[in-house]
């Protein structure tokens, strides 16, 4: 019998690497996706933050208040309407920050805030001074006012600046959130095309009947599908952890026990939802779509490349049950946040769970031929 | 008894696949199921290889049933599906080997079948890269590797040239030589009067006639056959009334027509003399033996590759 095993898995592993298409979508891609996006949104120094000066006069849209000018130690001819006034503040990294003041009334500041051109505008009150105009809720919008006010603050004291610390926590870059998420995605591509797939295009091609026409226990078969794509899995996501800790210096911050149990109970409700998704489809087009079905929502709803917190509250409990939300929370709570054993085994159950009833649905009503 | 199918029934939503069928082959028989498409002949063969079950009725193979004894027959059963396509990217002799593994044979068993399917010089050939031929001799490999009691082929040679047919069938027949039941189903009359003794025509998920060919021909399809294609009047009393005629009958539209005749040579002097002596000029003629299709056209309307 277990030379039955070997055999079946050494023949799927050389299926496997004769199709380079396939080795590309299970290797290649995931590190070729985490290098794009983590370029795409690596820091890339300060940001330029746009900030709009409206004024109660008739030319103040052409020009900027003399107090701006006081304020920034730049004179009326450095400003333009097309470019505006730049202005820089801050030797180190932490103090750094940059703006550009633009001339508006207050319809056009209104209108550039809508378009996502502004965060935030600055008009003289005579009650109060400067006042700051911007949504509470937008944590861009906080930051700008943030920097804005310190920058005059310092520019306008005749104290010495503090000093300012940088301070780095860790897991707080975008390629922080997203090697998780992409390790996630990962495990369910390889279970519901690796798997799932594959029994599909076996059924179309006759040969699943074929081989269970022969004494091989059926059980042995799934087994060996099941071991073959969890081996090549565990490679993928070793390749690409590695990847992320060589070239973004991404460590795994939390247990490697509870790592390895949230990877076995993940795979294990991936599996069994390709067994069920594969359990009665009988040609490439209904596989195709409904793998596809399966995976795209969550794809998309289980933060995989962007926090699904900014969906609305009542959705977030639905999107949190999801097999592969659960699955990337606890690999990002594991390498970013470094949580344990104890933390995963609420989400583990829960995957095993989803894993044990699919499959026994799925070979309840598995047609093998 | 090898098989034993009794009163077997088995319908799909509203087809009735097959209807009380009943058919006993000996051990060392051959036997070919003939129908065309939709006949019953592939349901009931999936029946006695266990992997459909039927409706109503029994089915026992080599005296024992599927339900309870489904890991022995499968051991005891070699069989060839139609249009199988293996793991394109396996070897020819890799995939040997891996159906040899779900049987425990040796190493060895696969080199063997090898040399009998002759396909030694394809060892690490892709099965991507096989012809259609080589693949149906791979395919039948895989089904003779447990050197099996019973072998069931279905449509072996659909879609193969002439020459990679008679290849299949020179195997076929030197497997056939160790005792091994044989069941075929085929659409080619050719090919079940080659290899098998006993024929079973199928139509509508019944069995129309069963037996030997000269059995066949003997029972349901009295005479030879003469075709032709006129132009012009034909005086088809005259052709009636010739010795030796059975039946005539002419399409005057078409101007096709058919004689049965109890003998050729008897009938066809005086029909040409007949074509001669009227107002009528032959395009066409061919005399022939009576085939199988003949008597599945006669028996049900439909011709074998309908």
């Amino acid at each position: 019998m277990t030379n039955i095993l070997i055999r079946l898995i050494l023949s799927q592993f050389k299926i496997f690497f004769r199709e380079p298409g396939v080795v590309f979508w299970s290797f290649g891609f995931p590190v070729l996706m985490a290098w794009i996006l983590g370029i795409a949104f690596a820091n890339k120094g300060e940001t330029l933050r746009t900030v709009a000066v409206v004024g109660e006069s008739p030319d103040a849209v052409y020009n900027l208040p003399q107090w701006l000018h006081e304020k920034t130690g730049t004179d009326s001819t450095e400003y333009s309407v097309e470019s505006g006034l730049e202005w820089q503040v801050g030797e180190n990294h932490g103090e750094k920050a940059r703006f550009r003041f633009r001339a508006m009334s207050e319809i056009e500041a209104t209108q550039a805030l809508k378009r996502g051109q502004i965060s935030l505008w600055i008009e003289e009150s005579s009650a109060s001074g400067l006042r700051y105009r911007f949504d509470p809720d937008n944590a861009e919008a906080r930051l700008t006012y943030l920097l804005l006010e310190g920058a005059f603050r310092d520019q306008g004291s005749s104290k010495q600046k503090g000093e300012i610390r940088t301070l780095t926590i860790i897991g707080s870059r975008y390629i922080d959130f997203l090697i998780p998420g992409l390790m996630a995605m990962s495990i369910m591509n390889a279970c519901l095309w690796g798997i799932g797939w594959s029994l599909i295009d076996l059924r179309i091609k006759k040969l699943l009947r074929r081989m269970v026409a022969t004494p091989l226990r059926k059980s042995i078969f799934l087994l060996s599908h099941g071991m073959n794509r969890m081996i090549l899995s565990a490679a993928e996501l070793l390749l690409l952890f590695g990847f992320a800790y060589f070239y973004f210096d991404i460590t795994i911050q939390g247990s490697l026990l509870a790592l390895s149990l949230i990877f076995l109970s993940g795979y294990c409700a991936f599996a069994g939802i390709a067994v069920l998704i594969s359990s009665r489809v009988q040609n490439t087009h209904s596989g195709n779509g409904l793998i596809n079905c399966v995976t795209l929502p969550m794809f998309i709803l289980s933060g995989i490349f962007f926090s699904y917190h900014n969906f609305p509250d009542w959705f977030t409990p639905y999107v949190e049950v999801l097999p592969l939300t659960m699955l990337a929370n606890s690999l990002r709570g594991i390498i970013t946040e470094g949580i344990g054993l104890a933390q995963v085994i609420m989400p583990s159950i829960g995957l095993f769970g989803i894993g044990c009833v699919c499959f026994v649905l799925g070979l309840r009503l598995f047609n093998w031929h | 008894m090898a098989i034993e199918v009794r009163n077997v029934c088995k319908s799909f939503k509203d087809v009735n696949a097959v209807q009380n069928v009943d058919l006993l082959v000996e051990s060392g028989e051959a036997l070919a199921l003939l129908g065309p498409n939709g006949a019953g002949k592939t349901t009931l063969v999936e029946m006695i290889e266990g992997v459909q079950f039927p409706d109503s009725g029994e089915i026992r193979i080599l005296g024992k049933s599927w339900e309870k004894e489904e890991h022995f027959l499968r051991q005891q059963i070699g069989l060839a599906l139609q249009e199988t396509r293996f793991l394109e990217r396996l070897t020819v002799e890799e995939t040997l080997h891996l159906f040899a593994s779900f049987y425990l044979l040796k190493k060895e068993r696969s080199q063997e079948v090898l040399e009998t399917i002759q396909l030694e010089n394809k060892r690490s050939t892709w099965v991507l890269q096989l012809s259609g031929g080589q693949r149906q001799r791979l395919a039948l490999g895989i089904a003779i590797l447990p050197r099996p009691r019973i072998l069931i082929l279905d449509e072996p040679t659909t879609g193969l040239d002439p020459n990679a047919r008679r290849d299949l069938w020179k195997i076929l027949e030197g497997f056939k030589a160790t005792g091994t039941t044989l069941i075929l189903t085929t659409h080619y009359m050719e090919e079940a009067q080659h290899l098998c003794e006993r024929i079973v025509m199928m139509d509508q998920g019944k069995i129309l006639a069963e037996g030997s060919l000269n059995h066949l021909l003997d029972k349901f399809g009295e005479g030879d056959l003469i075709e032709y294609v006129i132009e012009g009047s034909f005086p088809t009393e005259e052709a009636k009334a010739l010795s030796g005629v059975i039946n005539s009958r002419l399409n005057e539209n078409t101007g096709e027509g058919l004689l049965t005749v109890k003998n050729i040579s008897e009938t066809l002097p005086g029909f040409l003399q007949l074509i001669d002596n009227s107002a009528t000029s032959l395009t066409s003629l061919e005399c022939r033996r009576r085939t199988l299709d003949d008597l599945f056209l006669a028996m049900s309307g439909r011709h074998l590759d309908d």
